[in-house]
């Protein structure tokens, strides 16, 4: 293809918030029938750069030109007029309004956006209901609907299978491709290498706000990809080391964690497991399986009805996360803006649970804080340089902060609630590191990860719930991303119910 | 992985976004039985707001069974400017917003209107009454443009524009004075007296309430407007991203509070039927009070214009029940506070319930 | 990263000039632009009357604003943690009646009685609004139209005793030592270096703000966050009372309007300070300042002889402005 054929050409925008610089000089040229991957490790600026192109922000410096014609939207209904529609990595949809008014709101036509999502598998969806009661995933796809039934020339999809089960996922790769067919563009945002590869004709990598590279994405260029994203700083594999050098040790004593028939709802079924110290169990399963509640249940947040939890042997009540926290039971919860002050300085964030309990209301013994944070901090590498507000740090800088959190402090048991989604792949091997670091100094983490490749880099010993009951364990060994997905499907439990 | 934020605001009434103006081609609806109870739930105001009137109507005729006429008058001569303030206020909360600054409106168009028609003639007072009216929408507008444009928290701003329009109320009439003319007084004072109906029992006064809100916020509520209105109340950025224009909204919601706060300055020249600088700082707080009880959340994009209305007639009724009842009618503040605590407090403890499910 | 160069821009604007210092310093000198702001009101007060500025009139506009400052302290708590309270007024009006009332009682008990009403109230906003987590604007809305109410109900019947304010607490309100000290400063200091330093330097302090900053967040780190609420209302309360008995000390006349002209300006000096009405960010000193710009600014406002509703216009559009300056300086 030519150059002339360019459908979309971006030159060298820039983009400033405050004295955070988010986008030095991002290029990014699409042609029309493309469908084109847009990578970059956290905080590269890949959805400032989609924002910029959607008129939520207008860019400090550099060109947008569509079609040869050099364009600046002031919002994104105005990008939305020129044929570019994006579905953002958070819902755009108006809680406080039935699907139908959501609908109007955004001037697009119901039967058109039902249509594709009869596509997208959602065949009876009560375009009366309200937003607010509808669960994330078909947000996601109405969203995605939406924008489709705008009819753009480039859809811009900004993370959108994060959220997704894996079947959903699957149509939505099948509309892309059809879309792509159509002679249509696609700007495909995503951390999953291997959709990436499956799916786009070509890749844009971002780092620091500056194009690096643009590269086919095809099986095999994952390391290419890879090492762009990274720069200089290419972290090698050492989670892979681990799995091939340690059989999983065996573990025996009193479990740090015990769970035994656990149920809330119709969500979590009889759940019973336990972890040892220096054990670390992981959870795999699809979206929506129970995880969360199994979770939220252990770490205090809402109350089980059924069973008992038991911390190095005595059983707990837990009517408050401080409950589970006083017992050694930590969480770290997968949206990392919910355990963090945005407006305070990494210190105060790092130091909050030391001041929780009344008894800690009183003078704060600065020095002896002091060293403590700056222990964690250190040990978890934590960029400091925007050290006085947490909002000016990039997303995985906050995630190791929710976690430097907990060394700080001191915990028996780490929950960690897919502590990678949305982060880039130096710090995932980072926090996964840490992980195995925890672990070999005595801890149990419970793990649950969305991505199922990275079960048996990080973890000794896995359980699969579906349908929030569990349905398989394995050691990490046997635990390989096809069998992880079959179990995750309920395939192998029903294999077992018949043998 | 929250305690379920949706629990946590189940106290809050929900009257909004009702599924009446949803587009009627689906074809898969549910039962009506279905879709009633469906109502029932979403619009508790809807429901529960008249039933409360009927009530309190009720305990009044009962403990003064003399109830007549005259006394329905004077609650709808009480009850006028209240409602409208509440109804100011409904429309800058559902967008999102709130509004301080009511009573300091109303008290401009009130000495406006009387300083002005003292001595005009019944037709002028009402052109004067249409560019009051416009003024109204004006300063409105005014706010919503210092919101928008400053960036300051709404709160902050319409606390301190409050402050700037009861001094420009202040400069217009320094003391309490002016007039109107008899026949303009009459639309609020009068009763019901056409060519072929007169009835003592119909209150000018409420037919007043009556089409000033329907004239003004059924055609917002059926429109785009509202729809606007209501989605940037409930989420800003997603509005934004489905295209909205939400700067621009929100100064129109302002508007509108502007405009019902004229109406309301104008409704206290014909009750009292002079102009008074201060009057009007009451019904900032009232009016609060009343959206509250009213069923409209303060985070915005939830609640109805009826809720408020009725909720304005009961906090008018309750104190005047008492004067029946030979209680001091001094209670009447503490019962309007002690409700609103009440209302709140039992919102929030039915949603602490539920969240220990 | 260019980071300096673009914060010392932002702080030039402010005419503070300097090399570039990060987030911090432009925090702390947010309050050093405030104060040249007041210096900058008392310097007008100067112009236009030459011969004003004596260090009795600093000693007078001190005493003056020690209520407000005591109000604002609450107010601050509150803030902080992202509510307001709309009651202050009400509860520094009803704690001063119910000290004139009841000082025949004696003076301790009456005092003790002024601040029950405080707590009191301050109780019962936290908790609605820690426990039942109902929305502090309506709750104190709630509360302070009730207290109000109370209070007017409790005039009528108490017609009888003749109202009275105690001479210690004239003296509090109104007097001074060594010539030109105000007396109530010696209530007004401690509590501002206990507010200063409790924010800053105890646990309870940095779980105001961070109630005010992510109170989901405060749960999730073991935090229970309605204590905190609750005692901030409570404290909130118990401010908002002692501000009542400095300023019936200075007026000498326990009326029940005692305080409301104090409602406004109580969230106007907060705010004025640097507090974020949204919760998490901001602190006493800021108060402070702004307490003190209020006062010299009806003061200014005062000697410029501007007719009544001119002046209010005019204090409006002050706070405005300077709350306007903010956003820009703080965002």
């Amino acid at each position: 293809m030519t150059e002339a054929s360019s459908l979309l050409e971006i030159r060298d925008v820039g983009k400033r918030f405050g004295s955070v610089v988010a986008l030095r000089a991002a290029s990014l040229t699409v042609r029309a029938g493309e469908v084109h991957a847009l990578m970059g490790a956290n905080g590269a600026g890949k959805s400032t750069l989609v924002k910029i192109l959607t008129g939520v922000f207008a860019a400090d410096g550099g060109t947008v030109s569509l079609d040869g014609k050099a364009k600046a939207f002031r919002s994104p209904a105005e990008a939305r007029r020129a044929g570019i529609v994006s579905v953002y990595q958070d819902p755009a949809l108006v809680p406080d309004l039935t699907v139908a008014q959501n609908l109007r709101l955004a001037r697009v036509s119901l039967p058109a956006v039902l249509d594709h999502l009869a596509d997208l598998g959602v065949g009876h969806l009560d375009h009366a209901s309200f937003i607010r009661d509808l669960p994330y995933p078909i947000l996601r796809l109405i969203d995605l609907a939406r924008a489709l039934a705008s009819d753009p020339k480039i859809l811009v999809l900004d993370e959108i299978t994060a959220a997704l089960p894996a079947d959903l996922s699957e149509k939505v790769f099948r509309v892309v491709h059809s879309w792509r067919e159509r002679g249509r563009s696609v700007i495909f945002i995503s951390h999953r290498m291997a959709e990436v590869s499956a799916l786009c004709d070509r890749a844009t990598v971002l780092r620091d706000g500056v194009t690096v590279g643009v590269t086919d994405p095809a099986r095999g260029s994952e390391e290419r990809i890879v090492s762009l994203m990274l720069g200089s700083e290419v972290v090698k594999a050492s989670a892979e080391a681990h799995r091939a050098a340690e059989p999983s040790p065996r573990f025996a004593g009193v479990p740090a964690l015990e769970v035994r028939g656990l149920r809330y709802g119709h969500r979590v079924n009889d759940v019973s497991f336990s972890i040892h110290p220096g054990e670390v169990l992981g959870v795999a399963a699809l979206e929506g399986q129970g995880q969360d509640e199994l979770f939220d249940c252990i770490a205090g947040v809402r109350r089980a009805e059924a069973g008992s939890i038991l911390a190095d042997g005595k059983p707990l009540r837990l009517r408050h996360p401080a409950d589970a926290i006083r017992a050694g039971l930590v969480l770290v919860p997968a949206n990392r803006i919910q355990a963090l002050l945005p407006q305070r300085s990494i210190r105060e964030n790092v130091a909050l649970p030391m001041v929780r309990g009344i008894g800690a209301w009183g003078p704060i013994a600065m020095t002896a804080e002091r060293r403590r944070v700056d222990e964690a901090v250190q040990r978890l590498r934590v960029d400091t340089r925007a050290e006085s507000e947490l909002r000016r740090l990039s997303g995985g800088n906050q995630q190791k902060v929710v976690i430097a959190r907990w060394l700080a402090s001191g915990f028996q048991t780490l929950l960690c609630f897919d502590p990678t989604r949305g982060i880039d792949i130096g710090t995932k091997r980072q926090i996964y590191a840490l992980i195995r670091d925890l672990a070999a100094a005595g801890s149990a983490v419970l793990l649950f990860t969305s991505e199922l490749p990275e079960i048996p880099l990080a973890c000794d010993r896995t359980i699969v719930l579906f349908g929030g009951r569990i349905v398989a364990e394995m050691p990490a060994s046997a635990a390989d991303e096809a069998t992880l997905l079959r179990a995750a499907h309920g395939l192998a439990a029903r294999a077992e119910a018949l043998a | 992985m929250t305690a379920a934020p949706g629990k946590s605001r189940a106290s809050e009434r929900n009257g909004g976004a009702s599924d009446a103006s949803a587009p009627p081609e689906a074809d898969q609806r549910p039962s009506i039985a279905a879709r009633l109870h469906r109502f029932m739930r979403r619009n508790p105001a809807l429901v529960g707001m008249p039933a409360l009137l009927v009530l309190v109507l009720a305990v009044t005729i009962l403990v003064h069974p003399e109830f007549g006429a005259f006394d329905l008058q004077s609650l709808a001569l009480g009850a006028l400017p209240l409602a409208m303030a509440a109804a100011a206020q409904t429309v800058v909360v559902l967008s999102g917003g709130i509004d301080l600054s009511i009573g300091s409106l109303m008290a401009v168009s009130n000495v406006l209107a009387a300083s002005t028609m003292q001595h005009a003639s019944y037709q002028e007072a009402l052109l004067l009454a249409v560019l009051i009216l416009i003024a109204g929408a004006v300063q409105g507008a005014l706010n919503g443009l210092i919101v928008v444009l400053s960036r300051i928290p709404d709160v902050v701003v319409t606390l301190t524009t409050g402050f700037i329009w009861g001094g420009v109320a202040l400069l217009i009439l320094e003391k309490p004075g002016g007039g109107a003319p008899e026949g303009f007084l009459n639309l609020a004072t009068g009763t019901l007296c056409t060519d072929w109906l007169c009835s003592a029992w119909v209150p000018n006064a409420l037919i007043l309430l009556v089409t000033s809100v329907l004239l003004v916020w059924l055609p917002v509520r059926r429109t785009r407007i509202g729809l606007l209105i209501y989605a940037i109340g409930s989420d800003r950025i997603a509005a934004f991203r489905s295209g909205v224009n939400v700067e621009l909204t929100r100064i129109l919601a302002y508007v509108f509070g502007g405009l019902f706060s004229a109406i309301g300055g104008l409704a206290l020249t014909m009750t009292t039927g002079i102009g008074a600088p201060l009057a009007g700082t009451y019904y900032t707080l009232s009016g609060l009070a009343a959206i509250v009880i009213g069923g409209v959340s303060l985070t915005g994009g939830r609640g109805g214009m009826l809720g408020p209305v009725i909720a304005a007639l009961l906090l008018t009724l309750i104190p005047t029940d008492l004067i029946y009842l030979d209680i001091d009618p001094n209670y009447g503040q503490v019962i309007q506070g002690t409700l609103i605590v009440l209302v709140v407090m039992i919102g929030g403890f039915a949603a602490f319930l539920q969240s220990r499910k | 990263m260019s980071l300096p160069a673009k914060t010392g821009g932002q702080r030039s604007r402010f005419g503070l000039g300097g090399p570039g210092g990060i987030l911090p310093f432009l925090r702390r000198n947010t309050i050093l632009a405030l104060i040249l702001l007041l210096i900058a009101f008392v310097a007008g007060i100067e112009v236009a009357r030459p011969g004003t500025v004596t260090p009795i009139w600093i000693s007078n506009a001190l005493l003056f604003a020690a209520p407000l400052g005591i109000l604002g302290a609450g107010q601050t708590l509150v803030m902080l943690t992202g509510g307001i309270d709309l009651s202050v007024a009400s509860v520094a009006t009803g704690s001063a009646y119910l000290l004139a009332t009841n000082a025949s009682l004696g003076s301790v008990a009456a005092v003790l009685i002024g601040l029950g009403l405080g707590l009191g109230v301050g109780l019962l906003n936290g908790v609605g609004i820690a426990v039942l987590r109902v929305q502090p604007l309506v709750m104190t809305l709630g509360t302070g139209l009730m207290t109000e109410g109370v209070m007017v109900v409790y005039s009528q019947k108490m017609l009888a005793s003749e109202p009275r304010v105690p001479e210690f607490i004239q003296a509090l309100g109104a007097g001074k030592v060594l010539g030109a000290v105000p007396l109530d400063l010696f209530l007004w200091a401690p509590i501002a270096i206990a507010m200063i330093w409790g924010l800053r330097r105890t646990g309870f302090g940095r779980l105001t703000y961070a109630v005010g900053d992510n109170r989901q967040a405060c749960e999730l780190a073991g935090v229970r966050v309605w204590q905190v609420l609750l005692v901030d209302y409570v404290l909130c309360g118990f401010f908002a009372a002692l501000a009542g008995l400095v300023l019936v000390g200075s007026t000498n006349a326990a009326d029940l309007s005692l305080a409301d002209v104090y409602l406004l300006p109580s969230v106007a000096a907060v705010i004025i300070g640097g507090t974020s009405i949204l919760g998490g960010r901001g602190g006493y000193a800021g108060t402070i300042i702004g307490a003190l710009i209020l006062t010299v600014l009806t003061s200014l406002l005062t000697l410029l002889d501007a007719p009544e509703p001119i002046k209010q216009i005019l204090y409006g559009a002050i706070i405005l402005l300077l709350a306007a300056a903010y956003a820009r300086l703080t965002d």
